[in-house]
């Protein structure tokens, strides 16, 4: 028995301080069917399904289910009407095994021994949809695909008939992505109907049959996806054409910024990260580094800019020995650091933009003077680079929590190369991002280059990797499996098996 | 010599008897995410309201009745400053231990120095209490230490095997994750935290009903502290403060027998916290996860921020 089988958001509207999220939104789905909902990063789209979900209360409109009016006030009331959700951030309890986790929020969980009978559940289920999960293991010992299997199983158990799923696959391998569109299939075909929030067109492409586009809190538009293309969908998103493929003059190549020989480098858990990595990086160069996560990029990135210690090898910045020297030293060395995590490790969230606009060069000695940091030139410099790098903050006197992912890694980006360093190493630097903010810090690296800087590229989006570099670097399991030249497309058609290890250059 | 060694260990569970339940009470109350500092401040209330119920009653039982909920009311106070308030919980804590020190010090005033004519009886169980040395270690006790016994087990049986002890650590843990399942996290630590002031006012009452018939002014004598030491040494599990609560039990009455060989009781008092000292130091330098602290023990939550 399906609790739903139609469900309408009417005209529902939410603002915050004052700022519309959401104006007047209509949106309506079947059962049977997957919906996508596409926009920019802060066009909405969260904040929609978190009204659908309970977690905020529109200031207007309504929630239609079967075509009677609901009342949603709390995750409670919209688990009970089969609507279950998928956050963009798993809310799983890292420390607690994956039983732990469903147990809690089940609701015909037993009051005693609850492990013996959730751990039934799960066998049932990984049976029905073919799927694999240890249900005594710890979350935190779970790869990304698998914490998901386990969110999409606890919204299942519930009796979801409405299943969200924001930005799913934003963490996931490409197989992982295969599995959980298999997974999403299987359960369209059951009946279910699901809300697929993205920013990706492909996806949205791939497996929905709606789509509905949002565009800063309006509807732009809604369309089925098999009379669309990709141009029109990214034009309903954005407004305006996007830059599919950036141009990418040829330029001479430049001095060597930097060079790594055979680094040695321990992961967290003191097994070796890094085996024995050398190569070197020119100035007018991009170079990249492609891999599945997890191979030792993280751990590379952050020997190079001194927040991990090097075992042994040897790191030159141009002609200086930076091997093992402190982060702020190698940051004096003309080497910068956009890092993964902006939200963890780029900035401090609770402090105001012109705070975080100065992180690292607080020492220099135009922002400070003895001990005293000279606000006043710190804020100008914060205003110009607002400016100039497009942040979109109503004041730089505001936390910069309160902005949005796309403006904060725009200021980190501007922070980091507005000293010129020579060398920009940059870890998933568009990751989680609009198409707009996306192009923008593309283009941004390529003005880099252009002016005489070297950039060395973290990413796991092999489009991105293609468009913007130079050489490339693929890693597997600690070690370049070869160096490639971006105009080496024989080889390059090769990437995905480098990636897996089993052919080397 | 056999009887020396009974009267020692005897006196060792009389010791760790009020530790066990205050740390039980912060395990609790420490698994739901609030770090609760105010027990040496509930555990001194408890100890004067048991004191001065048992005094004018002459039931000891009614005494501890009146001391619980004299701990749950105070506790209340904490759990507002901490869940709805979202204040720094050490500050608060703190606050709640100066405001417990100063009340019972107050309402005491009249009572300091008068002993109480009843007392919270040892119970010896039938059959049990016989069987030798371990008849008269465990099973001719005061109720209080029965009671601590079964409370811990019961703590661990509620933390590791029902539904709603997966919610209490959840919460501590990812309270944010745990509302999204449909939790009321708020109403959850209130809970928690009231809980554990209960348990730390049983203690008091046990202090000045039970292990003396007497009140004075400061008599819980930093106990309130061992226990948040121990709940770290213990490593949030109720089942291991059992040996935790004794272990630091046995600390205390060595203070008193090994001063005339020399040793300073100043030195023996400092025990407890080198002992915890160590055990941190040992085990973060193992593996971090290990130490099974709640992730988010003492951070506020603010319920929807974005």
């Amino acid at each position: 028995m399906r609790k739903i089988e139609t469900l309408e958001m009417v005209n529902i509207s939410k603002s915050f301080q004052g700022k519309f999220a959401n104006q007047g939104i209509n949106l309506k789905i079947n059962s049977g069917e997957i919906l996508g909902l596409l926009g920019e990063n802060g066009a909405g789209k969260t904040t929609l399904m978190n009204i659908l979900y309970g977690l905020y209360q529109p200031d207007s409109g309504e929630i239609k289910i079967n075509g009677k009016n609901v009342r949603i006030t709390s995750p409670i009331d919209s688990i009970q009407q089969g609507i279950g959700m998928v956050h963009q951030h798993f809310m799983l309890i890292q420390n607690h095994s994956v039983i732990e986790n469903i147990a809690l929020g089940y609701y015909k969980t037993p009051f005693f021994f609850p492990k013996i009978r959730i751990h039934e559940k799960v066998v049932e289920f990984s049976r029905k949809f073919s799927f694999a999960i240890e249900p005594y293991k710890k979350v935190w010992q779970l790869s990304a695909g698998e914490q998901q299997r386990v969110e999409i199983i606890k919204a299942l158990l519930n009796g979801a008939d409405l299943l969200i799923l924001d930005e799913p696959t934003s963490v996931l391998t490409p197989q992982e992505i295969k599995e959980l569109f298999r997974i999403l299939n299987d359960m369209k075909n059951e009946g279910h109907m699901i809300i697929l929030i993205s920013h990706k067109l492909d996806e949205i492409m791939d497996i929905c049959d709606r789509v509905t586009v949002l565009q800063k809190g309006k509807i732009a538009g809604h369309a089925d996806t098999a009379g669309m293309d990709k141009k029109s969908l990214a034009r309903m998103m954005i407004g305006r054409d996007v830059l599919f493929n950036v141009n990418r003059e040829p330029l001479p190549k430049g001095e060597q910024v930097l060079k790594v020989s055979n680094l040695h480098v321990l992961g967290d858990k003191g097994i070796s990260a890094v085996k024995d990595v050398s190569f070197d990086v020119f100035a007018n160069e991009i170079f990249g580094i492609a891999g599945v996560a997890g191979n030792g990029q993280k751990e590379l990135a952050e020997a190079i800019t001194g927040i991990r210690p090097v075992r042994s090898g040897t790191v030159f910045a141009g002609l200086k020995n930076i091997t093992n020297m402190s982060p702020r030293k190698i940051y004096d060395h003309g080497v910068s650091h956009v890092p993964e995590e902006r939200i963890k490790f780029g900035i401090a969230p609770g402090l105001f933009l012109y705070d975080n606009a100065i992180l690292k060069q607080h020492h220099l000695k135009k922002f400070s003077r003895k001990m005293f940091l000279e606000y006043g030139r710190i804020k100008n410099h914060t205003r110009d680079l607002v400016d100039s790098y497009n942040v979109a903050a109503h004041s730089i006197e505001v936390q910069i929590r309160n902005l949005s992912g796309g403006n904060i890694q725009k200021l980190i980006l501007g922070r980091e190369i507005s000293e010129k360093p020579s060398l920009l190493v940059a870890s998933h630097p568009t990751y989680g991002l609009d198409v707009g903010a996306t192009e923008y810090l593309r283009e941004q690296l390529l003005k880099r280059r252009r002016e005489g800087g070297a950039v060395l590229l973290f990413s796991e989006d092999l489009d991105e990797i293609f468009e913007l570099c130079d050489r490339i670097a693929v890693m597997f399991q600690g070690e370049f499996t070869g160096i490639l030249d971006s105009s080496d497309s024989e080889k390059l058609s090769d990437i995905g098996l480098m990636m897996a290890g089993s052919v080397r250059y | 010599m056999e009887d020396v060694v009974i009267s020692v260990l005897h006196r060792t569970m009389v010791a760790g008897t009020p530790l066990l339940l205050g740390t039980v009470g912060e395990v609790i109350c420490e698994r739901s995410g609030i770090l609760n500092l105010g027990v040496e401040g509930v555990m001194s209330v408890g100890a004067v309201v048991a004191f001065i119920v048992t005094y004018i009653t002459g039931s000891p039982w009614l005494g501890l009745l009146a001391a619980i909920s004299a701990g749950m009311i105070l506790s209340v106070l904490h759990a507002f400053a901490s869940v709805t308030l979202q204040a720094n919980q050490v500050v608060s804590g703190l606050a709640l231990t100066m405001i417990g020190l100063g009340l019972s010090g107050m309402l005491g005033k009249p009572y300091v120095g008068k002993p109480l004519a009843v007392k919270m009886n040892d119970v010896a169980i039938p059959w049990l209490s016989d069987i030798p040395f371990i008849g008269p270690l465990f099973f001719k006790q005061s109720p209080f230490f029965y009671m601590a016994i079964i409370l811990a087990l019961a703590a661990w049986f509620f933390l590791e095997r029902t539904l709603p002890g997966i919610k209490v650590r959840s919460a501590g843990e990812n309270p944010r994750a745990t509302e999204t399942q449909g939790v009321n996290v708020t109403l959850l630590r209130y809970a928690c935290v009231i809980t554990g002031g209960a348990f730390s006012a049983m203690a008091g009452a046990h202090l000045s009903t039970s292990y003396s018939k007497s009140w004075i002014e400061g008599m819980t004598a930093g106990r309130g502290w061992i226990v948040i030491a121990l709940t770290i040494f213990s490593l949030w599990n109720p089942g291991k403060a059992i040996m935790g609560a004794f272990l630091f039990g046995g600390v205390f009455v060595l203070q008193y027998l090994l001063q005339p060989i020399g040793i300073s009781p100043n030195f023996l008092a400092m025990l407890p916290y080198l002992a915890t000292l160590l055990i941190l130091l040992a085990m973060s330098l193992r593996d971090r996860r290990r130490l099974n602290a709640p992730a988010q023990l003492g951070e506020p939550y603010k319920r929807g921020e974005r």
